[in-house]
């Protein structure tokens, strides 16, 4: 079985080294077909692996590959733990990665780094692999940074772009913010069971409740509790939460299929699927649940606001996959890990669909973003338009798509919850669902329907296309065309998921397909309720149709066609009539603003401050210099005694003794 | 292994010098591989009587502290050799001869099992630095060397004093019998402040650094990598081998003293570093907050003792001490060997003068990026374990030490990948940038070994720490006793 695992995991990392070392010889063709070659083994390998867990029941698989290191009774290890829940997460990586790298072929095509980025996919999906196959912390860490650093190379992929470079910067270091957390939380847990293994800390986990920390004098912490949010914030930075959401509407500068893949569908879900897969340890702190579902909540409604103002095709998906994640943090906040979960798979589906269908139309668009500059492409685009659709219908959870079980699972699991702030959170991810409708379709007929904008479009002034527009043709010259097939086929192929994933319901949520995985406390399990009340997928959907989130979700599409389509107007009247809800949306309530004038220039100013006062002023002037010119001072003033005039030693010497016999005769 | 002959061939110097540094480093494999990891003894011995009537003896040994520092020096040396091949042009055989010296006489601090063995090889070691800085350094080099000189030779004096006082009650230049001779408690403050002078200088620690970016900037590039990746060392292990073994209860009472200078070189110089407009300065500064790791992890045993009431935890600090050590000796040479082939190029070491260089520079670019990673502690490069480790053992000593560290995860990341942006990435900045050649040979295959070694010492660090093992847990159980 080990060997299986490990080939799931090398063969990605074999394409990325022979692409990334081997560029030059291998070539284009080589890169992609080696690379692709390594993605696609992973994928039918996963397939197999997901088979047997699912359906043929084996066991799960718990065991090291090699000692890490020993020191001091603490034995680290890097190791697979193979579960239902890594099984899911391994196909869903895997065939989303397989999808982008064929869907590269078409969309780099002319770019002159095109094995570099072959290798850098493929080093993700490396990466993201031994991410959720980890059977401990520190590999489970070193997945986590592994993928934050290829995500650092991608986003700064046109690394000439003045943009992409800070973009890239800041995604690191707000990444950082985060893992410093995350450090310390594993710090914690480690230290009072010297193991760094799931299984025996789990195992242990009644236990480390009891354990209190001091952290401020005079008070007592739970330790659990402490670990659990120092984890959380790390994955608040890696998903994406408020306030450390910053980095994620700027990593769009990356190349559109490392949107799809890492910024949408895998790497930014590891938060989620970290949250679950220590429910065992969450479900013992109430007070870091009630945290989880309060920032949850703020994340799904107020970025999801965000995504109603921005022009930019990209950005929309990408606040749209802020609010998304939010909606999975609430779901792990009122202990139905199983909702969360099941909305990441859907969710890696039809987001990294709606990226895609982007990027196509990003292509025929030679490579403008503003959908202001867009309209009509639905009838020059059918491949596209239908695929977009299937995913703007998935993503607002329209009856049947597989958005609509899984976000409607979390609204009800929220609906239900007793934990502190479900209350709160629940009116607001309802909102979040007129909200989501509203500004996907927004985008969607902005970009499919309407006036055919592009053709009298000013050519850009500072477009987005000026590093790599290799495609010769810029402004409105031509039709706009259908992308090739290497472009289509993975949009069809996700489309296929992104309809029907959802009617895994049964087993996903209400069966028993997570039993002893996905840990939750008896008095919490919102879902064991909500799966008294189920009785089939078609039941569930009729249910549906009765219930708020429908209703909101078809006001906001028929708000979003009437505010959009019907009468443009609107829109501008709005925006004028309340300047500063526009103005507050568009600068993302201030949070750059407020990190680069505090956190960014503080942190310089300060820097400046101790180097210039600290070092050079105190320590270099003051202290040393100024000591060695004391020791001059000194130097010199004793030079003075020694004048080489022998009356002037005969005289020191006459003192001298007078004093000596003076001393005696006392 | 002196090489004054070949003055008239510098080719020829360059080969013999590559050869005895390649013999050098061959001859210490065995070492590694023959080690016996089961006992904390010292191991492969020599001894010659010296100076018999103070009892002074020419004694070598190495156990599991000292033998990766040997290994670690042998293999930089090598490196620093090939590097200087086309770049220094100038006295060559002298050069060559100098870091040959300076590599033998750092070979005899690790090994030294005498305490006055220890001190001569300590303090003959700041001449042929002093030489390679004065003679083949910068336009500003006086005011570096002199600096530099006096501040080390400033320390060393104390702990000359503390060896004689050790000698006078021990009756012994021994240091294993230093490690048993009982001390009162007084005696103990006055010798750790002694030494501690002697070995912060070193370090640097926080406040006595200021030599270091000086001596960096003005030093060439073989004598940083040297400075940085051996010479820093030394002050962290003499701590090793004389403060916490010889005086177990001062470094006790001071451990807070410690940890505080470590936690402000971690935050404080990490802040300074963020500013610095020269490459070298900012790696320099870097190596500071790195090396605050160092001493962190020495001394955090103490603390852990005295919070929790057992030394379980005391030896991950250490050996994490120990790994930083190591794995900053790789990085550290390997970004100034990085500026050294920038330096080579522009003549200039100003950040600003920089910019895209990844267009004109491809390979560069990635081990640049690979370095600053492993700078950055990045899992998978060796910079992660030793920080990771200490993080642990502070973690279990207070929440807020270890809170204090790990600040080092953002502010390792901001200024090493800040220099990245602002040399690497980008837009081409200037004609000259547009002209660069990307990496010869010989530098290309420097580097490479370097990044292999970082690389692979971050996946799998534990035939480091196997060796390590035994002697570490030793040292806790050894300082564990008080002496008092």
């Amino acid at each position: 079985m080990e060997s299986i695992y490990l080939a799931i995991v090398l063969a990605p990392l074999l394409g990325a080294a022979v692409a990334g070392l081997l560029g030059r010889q291998v070539g284009r063709a080589g890169a992609h077909s080696v690379t692709i070659a390594g993605v696609a083994v992973s994928f039918f390998l996963s397939a197999y692996v997901f088979w047997q867990h699912a359906v043929a029941g084996a066991a799960p698989y718990n065991d090291s590959v090699y000692t890490w290191l020993v020191s001091d009774g603490f034995r680290f290890e890097v190791g697979f733990l193979v579960d239902r829940l890594t099984a899911l997460m391994m196909l869903v990586v895997t065939f989303v990665s397989f999808m982008v790298h064929i869907y590269t072929i078409g969309y780099m095509r002319d770019d002159p780094g095109y094995q570099r980025f072959f290798a850098l996919i493929s080093l993700f999906t490396f990466s993201m692999l031994m991410l959720v196959m980890a059977n401990n912390f520190l590999q489970l860490f070193f997945g986590w940074e592994a993928v934050g650093l290829v995500s650092y190379l991608l986003i700064g992929f046109w690394f000439r772009r003045p943009s992409a470079i800070y973009a890239n910067l800041k995604a690191f270091i707000v990444n950082r913010v985060g893992d410093m957390a995350f450090v310390l939380g594993i710090a914690a847990l480690v230290l009072h069971t010297s193991s760094l293994d799931y299984a025996t800390l789990f195992a242990r986990a009644d236990e480390l409740s009891g354990i209190t920390l001091s952290l401020l004098p005079g008070t007592e912490w739970s330790l659990l509790s402490v670990a659990c949010i120092l984890l959380f914030i790390g994955a608040m930075a890696k998903s994406a939460q408020v306030p450390l959401h910053v980095w994620l509407p700027d990593s769009m500068e990356g190349p559109t299929p490392i949107s799809a893949l890492i910024h949408a569908a895998t790497m930014v879900t590891a938060g989620i699927f970290m949250v679950a897969r220590m429910s065992p340890l969450y479900e013992h702190s109430v007070a870091a649940l009630g945290f989880i579902l309060v920032i949850g909540a703020i994340t799904a409604f107020f970025m999801g606001l965000i995504g109603l103002v921005q022009n930019d095709i990209k950005r929309v998906v990408a606040y749209s996959t802020l609010s998304q994640l939010g909606y999975m943090t609430v779901a792990l906040g009122a202990s139905a890990y199983a909702a969360g979960i099941f909305h990441l798979m859907t969710h890696a589906f039809f987001k990294a669909l709606l990226f895609l269908a982007a990027g196509s139309v990003i292509i025929a668009m030679h490579h403008e973003q503003d959908m202001r500059r867009m309209g009509g492409l639905g009838k020059y685009m059918p491949v596209t338009y239908v695929t977009a659709l299937i995913g703007a219908l998935a993503l607002i959870g329209f009856p049947g798509f597989s958005g609509f079980f899984s976000k409607d699972g979390i609204i009800e699991a929220v609906h239900l919850s007793a934990t502190p702030g479900a209350g709160f959170a629940y009116v607001l991810v309802l909102a979040g669902v007129f909200v989501t409708a509203l500004y996907t379709f927004r985008m969607f007929f902005m970009v499919f329907h309407g006036e055919e904008r592009f053709r009298h479009a000013p050519p850009p002034e500072h477009g987005h296309d000026e590093d790599h527009g290799h495609h010769g043709h810029h402004g409105s010259g031509g039709e706009p065309r259908e992308s090739p097939w290497v472009v289509t086929l993975p949009l069809v192929l996700l489309a296929i998921p992104s309809v029907f994933a959802g009617y895994l319901i049964g087993p996903l949520l209400f069966g028993d397909f997570f039993n002893g995985v996905l840990q939750v406390d008896p008095s919490r399990d919102v879902l064991a309720e909500l799966g008294h009340h189920y009785h089939g997928v078609w039941g569930y959907l009729a249910h549906g149709l009765m219930m708020p989130p429908f209703w909101l979700a078809m006001a906001g599409l028929v708000s979003a066609w009437y505010i959009y389509l019907r009468r443009p107007g609107i829109a501008r009247v709005a925006r004028e009539r309340l300047p500063w809800l526009h103005a507050t949306l568009e600068r993302g309530y201030g949070f750059d603003a407020f990190n680069d004038a505090v956190f960014a220039g503080g942190t310089r100013r300060l820097g400046q401050f101790l180097w210039r006062f600290g070092d050079a002023l105190i320590i270099d002037t003051l202290l040393v210099n100024g000591s060695s010119r004391a020791v001059g001072w000194a130097a010199g003033r004793l030079r003075l005694g020694q004048t080489g005039y022998l009356y002037h030693y005969a005289f020191a010497m006459i003192i001298g003794l007078l004093g000596l016999i003076l001393a005696f005769a006392l | 292994m002196v090489l004054i002959l070949g003055d008239r061939v510098p080719e020829a110097s360059r080969r013999l010098a590559l050869a005895f540094a390649v013999l050098t480093f061959l001859i210490s494999i065995p070492l590694f591989v023959y080690f016996d990891r089961g006992t904390h003894e010292m191991q492969f011995q020599e001894w010659v009587p010296w100076i018999q009537v103070f009892d002074i003896h020419y004694h070598l040994g190495v156990d599991g502290i000292s033998m990766p520092l040997i290994l670690l020096t042998a293999f930089t040396t090598v490196l620093v050799v090939i590097a200087a091949w086309d770049v220094i042009q100038y006295r060559v055989s002298q050069y060559m001869a100098a870091f040959l010296i300076l590599e033998g006489l750092m070979h005899g601090v690790f090994a030294a099992l005498d305490a006055v063995l220890f001190y001569v090889f300590f303090e003959a070691m700041l001449i042929p630095m002093f030489l390679v800085i004065g003679i083949w350094g910068g336009p500003n080099r006086i005011y570096a060397t002199l600096k530099f000189f006096l501040y080390t030779f400033f320390g060393s004096v104390f702990l000359l004093i503390s060896l004689i006082y050790l000698y006078v009650q021990a009756g012994s230049f021994a240091i294993l019998d230093l490690h048993q001779v009982p001390l009162g408690m007084t005696a103990q403050i006055l010798l750790f402040l002694a030494m501690l002078l002697a070995f912060a200088v070193k370090i640097p620690m926080f406040p006595v650094h200021t030599w270091l970016p000086d001596a960096h900037v003005e030093a060439p590039t073989g004598g940083s990598v040297i400075l940085a990746a051996i010479m820093l060392k030394i002050g962290t292990y003499g701590f090793l081998r004389f403060s916490l073994p010889i005086l177990p209860d001062a470094s006790m009472a001071l451990d807070w003293l410690m940890i505080t200078l470590s936690l402000i070189a971690v935050v404080y110089v990490g802040l300074v570093a963020l500013m610095q407009q020269d490459m070298k300065k900012l790696i320099a500064y870097s190596s500071i907050a790195h090396m605050g790791f160092v001493t962190l992890g020495l001394f955090i045993p103490f603390m852990v003792f005295a919070n929790t009431g057992d030394w379980q935890g005391a030896a991950l600090g250490i050996s994490g001490g120990m790994v930083q050590m190591i794995s900053h000796g790789l990085v550290s040479a390997a970004l100034f060997l990085c500026i050294g082939v920038l330096y080579d190029r522009m003549h200039s070491r100003r950040i600003a003068d920089y910019g895209g260089v990844a267009n004109t520079m491809p390979w560069f670019g990635a081990l640049f990026v690979l370095f600053a990673m492993a700078n950055a502690g990045l899992p998978g490069t060796s910079g992660f374990v030793g920080e990771f480790m200490v993080i642990l053992a502070s973690f279990r000593a207070d929440f807020w030490i270890a809170f204090l560290a790990a600040t080092t995860l953002i502010l390792a990341a901001a200024y090493t990948l800040w220099l990245v942006k602002r040399v690497i990435y980008g837009e081409v900045a200037n004609d000259q940038v547009a002209q660069l050649q990307d990496l010869n040979r010989r530098e290309f295959w420097v580097l490479g070994v370097l990044a292999v070694a970082v690389l692979l010492l971050g996946v799998w660090p534990a035939p480091l720490l196997d060796v390590m093992n035994e002697t570490v847990d030793h040292l806790v159980r050894h300082i564990a006793v008080s002496k008092l």
